[in-house]
């Protein structure tokens, strides 16, 4: 059974700190999802954590025992990597039971294990391959086998499904998901896909350049975002964010006057915000609507039609593009004026520095 | 990277350097199947009957196939030797590098820069000192430290070449350094393995420096035998021939198989 | 946190990096201990020798004595011939090795049936046992009598060569530059492999015929392989010893007497521990010289 603590852990690469100060706590058998863009350190993170690259400042816990100097073979944790990393000279038992075996377990418990760790994925008829007669997905098991045979105290993943293709994602996806359920074990996820961190987490850590910038479950995210970083990141497609000034500020209300010279009035936020003071208006795609009383709007510059929704991007000269998510049964096509209406409710509002604004009337 | 097809003139150069290049090897060899009349025959013999009577003049001589076992011998252990102790100097400098690799690395090639000339005092006294003149245990010492840092040097280029991650999996799979190093360095790097062997083997059959001057009747290498005792023999060239074929043969046989990917090993320093 | 300050955890090693580097220095102590051994015992002892006199034969009679091996080795003309003889066989040798290991290396090159052979071939001598070479240029090939070439001599009614009576430095370099044009070619095969067929192709679209191709575009890309064969095979030409035994014995007189071959009659014949390792020094002298240009191009390439 793994906890996974880390205070203040950090890494420098000479003078260059590629992660910055994580304090983070993971409890038992939670899933929990480190995203971020290419290069914000999740994966030099999830190294330190497995003990494959050197923490530079910090501590690292291990079921409460100091882990720093712990090499990786004695850590306890399994690692499935982003290209696998199968023995390729071995079959697809030998891959999984070689850890085992080198453990100096006896060979029949060896077999053993490896068969119950092949039923569970659905490995039995490929245990006598070798890597290079499977596919990308049957490889991708090979490595999730290999690492559930040793019973660790916890796995770490290592954007295990970037190198698959969008239909086979999906389904390892829900694979994964039902796999915990399944074993109940510590799972620490790095990935750069926001789809995967909201279907599979229970608790999401969205990190860049090194920093942590949130971490909460998948919701919590999606829905009071800390700053504009994390409103931008989480959701697809994005969140639209207007930059606008504070016009009057009052205790209940407050109106804001957008680029193109447009206001509008919202439940003033907890914290106070000067007159004049430059903030961003954030509202999401699905919280938009056709409106002709609204206080946005602009000219329908493309119309997307998926099937089960349009996205509709509305154009205006000052404000910029904002996307409206709407069903097929819109009216709009290209080169139409449109005014929206906004829900008021679920608005989000960001200082100058990209912080989010508590709304006094969020939920 | 197409290459276009040779011109005639251009090919037909290629073939007659080609030729030029080998031929002493192959009057050599024409030559160990004359009998010692044909041998030295004027005009030069091309056709004639072959015979194998210079080959066996040449083994019947006194101490031929001793030499020959030396040779054998002192190739195989010094090579067995010099990688035993490389394999983990190149796992360390591959996978785990100290902070100066580099310069560890080309400090061990300089040693290769001594002229062997430089040292010959010191390494003959030291031998007849501790009694190991004229012994094989002289000659695998000398040669493994030798070639020691060739060996080195190729386990550690074709080693870079195993992806590292398979490593790191190994690591997570608790296994540590000797166990990766056995179970698999050893089968996926055998290849590179091999060639650093093979030329290790041939390098060290070849070496006739420290065998001509460190060695003579008891545990001299076909080196020793060929430039010392043919002199005298040097007038029966049939059976010097023969006794030639039988010394270099392996080593062309060897050297053509594994050339390619010696030289790769090789030249990575030298070219990009 | 102060860009310009390092971590206090990268001071302190209690950690993975202590651990890996203990581990590192265990695995690659065998090989350094021996080679340090190797590389530094022998060199300090003939330092040291090359200060006394001592004599095999007379062993009783050693003491310090300063640089006076090596002004007497200075004030002997066989020193300098030797070096003289030393210079002439390896630039005799380097410059043939070059020329014609570009050469070959251009033909080779070239794609056409067989070539795997061809290449094989023009290897071949390389791996040639170096008494064995020797033997059978000095035996088969040069000698006046029964020789081939002495032979093809009297064909276009030229006076067969005793090359080694007359001629032998001669014979010498021939020799030993078949025995490495090999490596040379081999080297600048490799290296004319990695040029860019785009390069000559644009050469050609600009109107450059083979031969300005050759001068332009081929040998600059070789110029840095051609540095670095140079310097390795000085290196290893300084030592040429079995050939000269086998063919010469040094002679006739000191002919070919090189500096290793002054030092093995020295060492081992004379008995004169002293006198060869102050001229052994002298050796390894001019080695490290050539060793340190190469040491660096090297270096520099290992980064790539």
């Amino acid at each position: 059974m793994a906890t996974l603590e880390l205070r203040k852990v950090g890494k420098w690469y000479g003078t260059f700190e590629a992660v910055k100060s994580v304090d983070l706590s993971i409890a038992d058998g939670e899933f929990v999802v480190m995203v971020g863009p290419s290069g914000c350190g999740k994966s030099t993170l999830l190294r330190m954590i497995a003990g494959l690259e050197e923490i530079t400042t910090g501590d690292l816990f291990i079921d409460g025992a100091r882990a720093n100097a712990v090499p990786p073979d004695k850590r306890g944790l399994a690692m499935v990597f982003q290209s696998y990393a199968l023995y390729p000279h071995m079959t697809v038992a030998g891959n999984m039971g070689f850890a085992l075996k080198m453990a100096g377990a006896p060979k029949a418990e060896v077999k053993e294990k490896v068969l119950a760790a092949a039923r569970i994925l659905q490995l039995e008829p490929l245990l006598g391959r070798k890597p290079r007669m499977l596919s990308g997905g049957q490889r991708q098991r090979v490595a999730m086998g290999r690492a559930i045979v040793r019973n660790p105290k916890g796995f770490l993943f290592d954007e295990p499904l970037s190198n698959l293709d969008a239909a086979l994602r999906v389904q390892m996806r829900t694979e994964l998901v039902k796999l915990h359920q399944a074993l109940a074990t510590t799972i620490i996820y790095v990935t750069h896909d926001q789809i995967e961190a909201m279907t599979m987490a229970d608790r999401i850590v969205v990190l860049n350049l090194g920093r942590v910038e949130q971490v909460g479950s998948p919701l919590e995210l999606y829905h009071h975002p800390a700053n504009l970083f994390v409103a931008g990141f989480i959701g697809s497609p994005k969140m639209n964010f207007l930059p606008a000034r504070a016009v009057t500020v009052g205790s209940s209300e407050i109106t804001l006057e957008l680029t193109s010279g447009r206001r509008l009035a919202l439940p003033a936020p907890a914290e106070r915000v000067a007159p004049g003071a430059e903030v961003t208006l954030g509202i999401r795609p699905e919280h938009l609507v056709p409106d002709a009383a609204g206080p946005l709007g602009g000219r329908v510059d493309l119309v997307e039609h998926l099937g089960a929704e349009t996205l509709v991007h509305v154009k205006d000269e000052a404000d910029g593009t904002i996307i409206l998510r709407t069903d097929d049964l819109t009216r709009l096509s290209q080169g139409d004026d449109v005014s929206l209406a906004l829900n008021l409710d679920r608005t989000s509002l960001f200082d100058a520095s990209g912080k989010a604004l508590a709304l006094a009337a969020a939920a | 990277m197409k290459e276009e097809k040779a011109s005639l003139p251009g090919m037909i150069a290629a073939w007659v350097v080609a030729f030029l290049m080998f031929f002493p090897i192959l009057w050599m060899l024409i030559t160990a199947f004359k009998t010692e009349a044909q041998a030295v025959a004027i005009p030069p013999l091309l056709f004639f009957r072959p015979v194998l009577s210079s080959f066996g003049a040449a083994l019947a001589q006194s101490g031929y196939v001793h030499f020959a076992e030396n040779s054998v011998i002192v190739s195989l252990v010094s090579t067995a030797l010099a990688v035993i102790i490389a394999f983990p100097a190149a796992y360390a400098m591959a996978f785990q590098p100290p902070r100066h690799t580099q310069d560890l690395l080309v400090w061990m090639l300089s040693t290769k820069m001594l002229p062997p000339v430089g040292v010959l005092v010191p390494i003959y006294l030291i031998c007849r000192d501790v009694g190991l003149l004229d012994t094989r245990t002289a000659l695998v010492i000398v040669d493994a430290l030798m070639n020691l840092p060739i060996v080195v040097w190729m386990l550690y280029s074709f080693f870079r070449d195993i992806p590292r991650d398979i490593l790191e999996a190994a690591q997570m799979d608790g296994v540590g350094p000797r166990g990766q190093m056995t179970h698999l360095l050893l089968p996926l790097a055998s290849p590179g393995i091999a060639s650093a062997a093979l030329l290790s083997i041939i390098l060290s059959w070849n070496e006739a420096f420290w065998s001509i001057n460190l060695t003579a009747a008891h545990a001299g290498t076909l080196a020793t035998y060929i430039a010392r005792y043919s002199a005298p023999e040097g007038l029966f060239w049939a059976m010097l021939s023969a006794a030639s074929v039988l010394a270099v043969a392996p080593i062309l046989v060897f050297g053509s198989l594994a050339q390619r990917r010696m030289v790769r090993g090789l030249t990575v320093g030298a070219v990009k | 946190m102060d860009a310009t300050t390092l971590p206090r955890q990268e001071m302190a090693g209690d950690s993975l990096a202590r651990h890996r580097r203990r581990s590192s220095w265990l695995l690659l102590s065998p090989a350094v201990i021996l080679l340090g051994l190797w590389a530094f015992v022998p060199l300090v002892m003939t330092l040291l020798f090359s200060f006394q006199r001592y004599n095999l034969l007379y062993p009783e009679r050693r003491g310090f004595v300063g640089f006076r091996n090596y002004s007497y080795l200075f004030s002997d003309p066989a020193f300098w011939t030797a070096i003289a003889n030393t210079l002439v066989l390896v630039l005799g040798v380097l410059a043939i090795t070059i020329v014609l290991g570009i050469a070959f290396a251009l033909l080779l090159n070239q794609n056409f049936p067989g070539r795997a052979v061809a290449r094989l071939m023009v290897i071949a001598p390389f791996f040639v046992l170096p008494p064995v070479a020797a033997l059978v240029w000095k035996n088969l090939l040069f000698d006046p009598l029964d020789g081939l070439l002495g032979w093809l001599f009297t064909l276009v009614g030229l006076h067969p060569i005793a090359w080694f009576t007359t001629d032998p430095m001669t014979a010498l370099v021939n020799i030993v530059a078949w025995e490495w044009t090999p490596f040379a070619t081999l080297i600048l095969l490799t290296a004319l492999q990695s040029l860019d067929t785009d390069q000559l192709e644009a050469a050609r679209m600009d109107g450059a015929g083979p031969v300005n191709r050759i001068i332009y575009i081929v040998l600059p890309h070789l110029g840095r392989p051609i540095a670095i064969t140079i310097m390795m095979e000085s290196i290893f030409l300084l030592s040429i010893f079995a050939e000269i035994l086998t063919t010469t014995a040094g002679g006739p007189g000191s002919a070919t007497t090189t500096l290793t071959y002054l030092i093995y009659i020295r060492a081992l014949l004379d008995f004169d521990i002293g006198g060869a390792s102050a001229a052994g020094v002298i050796a390894i002298v001019l080695a490290n010289i050539v060793a340190i240009f190469l040491m660096r191009a090297v270096a520099r390439n290992i980064e790539a």
